[in-house]
């Protein structure tokens, strides 16, 4: 992977908030190239979300960005103006977000969307831009697009509406693709053909896509590399198999434990204790010392940081936690 | 979409049954209407042919079916006071009330959505609150106050525009209409505006708390990150989603202002059907009573009926045809 599309350096979100400060993202660095998938874990609330929408600028006010850069195919565009970004969402970075039955304006036909979108993106006429979602809709796995094409988001199922809404993140053939726990709110037997639609539709066009879920499933099934997200901060980044197979991080270890599977005899799920901490009462020194069960004084002390692939815990970067 | 229609206006037919039985009611119970209609010099035997003559001695139900006969064709008998054809007398007065109720819900509109959807957008800015405060200023203020300061300001003061009557009028057919000469369009404006203030702080006030709700739901953000530029994600992707209640507000509030235009129409002196149900009450003109009972609920029916017909418009789902269609595949 030459060519970088996404390459973020130590992006740092912040909420001011009558209480002081939150940091929903905490010097998060990573980089997606053509092609490639990367997923990105963690549990609600670890700042998985927050970073596809900070990327996106999207983010909700007061939410903003307070340092780091991100980059897009090399320009800038954490800098850019609401006005510049809006012809750089849709067009170079796509988005998929996770219900389906909420993305879809209820009173536009689908039809209507598609080529509202296509035409902000090109120059194509309306008739162009409807052959052009008709293609798209094909594409995505729609039956009988001509008749489909004048329906109401209500008249499609939620697999169909996800379908719709992948094709409105391709319009404008972008570099990447930014998927919001795309198949969480789907039926299990719906989210492995999205999962397998979206990773054919980007394998093909050499599109990069930032892969954000909860379901390591999803994840090891998809995704090239991973980014194991707690409490706003990187964990853990590496190629899937590494990590699903060796995980450094003990958080990513709690993470892998925790899955259950058909083929293991198990005859107990692990979990880990406690909880995530809340954006105001993040511990001192590593965020998961707390429910760490080799955390040492080190951990309670200094926070782990992880420059690249490797996991940022004391024990995988120094080998001791005293 | 046909079933939903015959739906609705059987039910709009059923309704207007029921008032017309409290409308007969009304007429039929309240005084007897042989005593309000003869002079005091009538025989008994008078009376009696005139009781008989006007059906008064068929049964409750054959009366109320004849009272219900006339009242579609239009016959709600004869005015005691003008001894005029109750219709007529309406008829006359209608077109002034009808033109200054839709002009004030015209401004209503076009004044209240923008403002509610600026006040949304810019939620924050000095501007937008300086509006919600002045909107909190307008639903208080009773319309006939406005009414007076209106008209101390601009026909007192200025002396811009007449304070009181409708100006000159057009007849086109029975119709008279003000709005085709000047001075009938410079008599229309301060009444319209002074019956439509509180309605356009209503609306600004519904849209914005829509707009609100709207701007947070997933489809605006998506559309957001399709790159919608913003002033199209506001002004048709969210705005469409929050005019649903703005139409039934507005439907709704026709009628209100019907009724408030009794207020207007006495502060304005506007030759409407308010003023001369005023009129009719002071002299207990109860055919005419009737009948304004009768056609006030019927612009209420007639209206409601029209907003549920619309929203199938507005909203795909709620057409029966299409939600049955909606067994969605895939």
């Amino acid at each position: 992977m030459t060519d970088t599309v996404l390459d973020v350096r130590n992006l740092r979100v912040e909420f001011p908030t009558r209480r002081g400060v939150l940091t929903a993202v905490d010097d998060i660095s990573l980089t997606i190239g053509k092609g490639e998938i990367l997923g990105v874990v963690g549990e609600s609330g670890a700042g998985k979300s927050m970073t596809g929408m900070a990327i996106l600028g999207l983010l909700e006010p007061p939410g903003r960005i307070a340092s780091g850069e991100i980059r897009l195919s090399g320009d800038r565009i954490d800098t850019l103006t609401e006005h510049q970004m809006q012809s750089v969402r849709g067009r170079r970075i796509g988005a998929i977000f996770q219900d389906p039955l909420t993305s879809l304006n209820p009173l536009f036909k689908v039809g209507d969307q598609l080529v509202e979108t296509i035409r902000l993106h090109s120059t194509l006429t309306r008739t162009q831009a409807r052959t052009r979602a008709l293609d798209l809709m094909r594409e995505v796995g729609i039956p009988a697009v001509e008749e489909r094409i004048d329906n109401y988001p209500h008249q499609f199922s939620g697999g169909m509406r996800q379908r719709i809404v992948i094709a409105l993140a391709l319009c404008a053939e972008p570099e990447l693709i930014i998927a919001d726990e795309p198949t969480t709110a789907l039926d299990v037997s719906i989210q492995a053909q999205i999962t397998a639609l979206l990773k054919r539709l980007c394998r093909d066009r050499g599109t990069a896509v930032m892969l954000v879920t909860h379901d390591m499933g999803v994840i090891a099934e998809t995704a090239d590399r991973v980014a194991v997200m707690y409490a706003g901060r990187l964990a853990e980044l590496g190629n899937v198999e590494d990590v699903v197979r060796r995980p450094q991080h003990p958080y990513t270890a709690g993470l892998m434990g925790s899955i259950p599977s058909l083929r293991k005899d198990m005859h107990e799920l692990q979990m880990i204790p406690g909880s995530m901490p809340r954006l105001g009462a993040i511990p001192s020194g590593c965020a998961f010392n707390p429910r760490c069960p080799q955390a040492g004084p080190k951990c309670r002390r200094d926070i782990p940081r992880s420059d690249g692939p490797g996991a940022a815990c004391w024990l995988a970067l120094t080998g001791e936690t005293a | 979409m046909l079933a939903f229609l015959i739906k609705r206006f059987a039910n709009a037919a059923f309704v207007m049954l029921a008032v017309a039985l409290l409308a007969f009611t009304i007429f039929r119970f309240f005084g007897d209407p042989v005593e309000m209609m003869v002079n005091e010099q009538a025989t008994q035997e008078d009376r009696a042919e005139l009781r008989e003559r006007l059906g008064l001695n068929d049964g409750f139900v054959t009366q109320y079916t004849r009272f219900v006969t006339n009242a579609v064709q239009g016959d709600f008998g004869i005015s005691y006071r003008n001894q005029q054809d109750v219709m007529v007398l309406i008829g006359e007065r209608f077109p002034a009330t009808f033109e200054l109720v839709l002009v004030a819900t015209i401004l209503s509109l076009v004044i209240g959505i923008p403002l509610g959807v600026i006040t949304a957008v810019h939620r924050e800015s000095r501007m937008a609150n300086a509006l919600q405060l002045g909107s909190i200023v307008g639903v208080s203020l009773p319309s006939f106050v406005v009414g007076i300061m209106l008209i101390l300001a601009f026909s007192v003061s200025l002396g811009w525009l007449p304070a009181f009557g409708r100006g000159e009028t057009v007849d086109i057919g029975w119709w008279s209409t003000g709005l085709l000469t000047s001075s009938g369009r410079a008599a229309l404006v301060l009444p319209a505006l002074s019956l439509s203030t509180f309605q356009i702080t209503l609306v600004m006030r519904l849209v914005r708390a829509e707009m609100l709700e709207t701007l947070r739901t997933d489809y605006v953000k998506f559309a957001r990150a399709r790159g919608v530029p913003a002033g199209r994600v506001h002004w048709v992707h969210a705005l469409r989603n929050c005019l649903m209640p703005v139409i039934t507000l507005t439907g709704m509030q026709i009628g209100n202002l019907i009724a408030f235009a009794l207020v207007t129409e006495t502060v304005f002196q506007w030759p409407g059907m308010g003023l001369l149900f005023i009129q009719a009450v002071t002299f207990v003109d109860i055919p005419v009573m009737a009948a304004y009972l009768m056609l006030v609920s019927f612009i209420f029916v007639a209206l409601n009926t029209i907003v549920d017909v619309t929203y199938a418009w507005v909203d795909p789902r709620l057409r029966d045809d299409t939600a049955k269609a909606g067994g969605a595949n895939g």
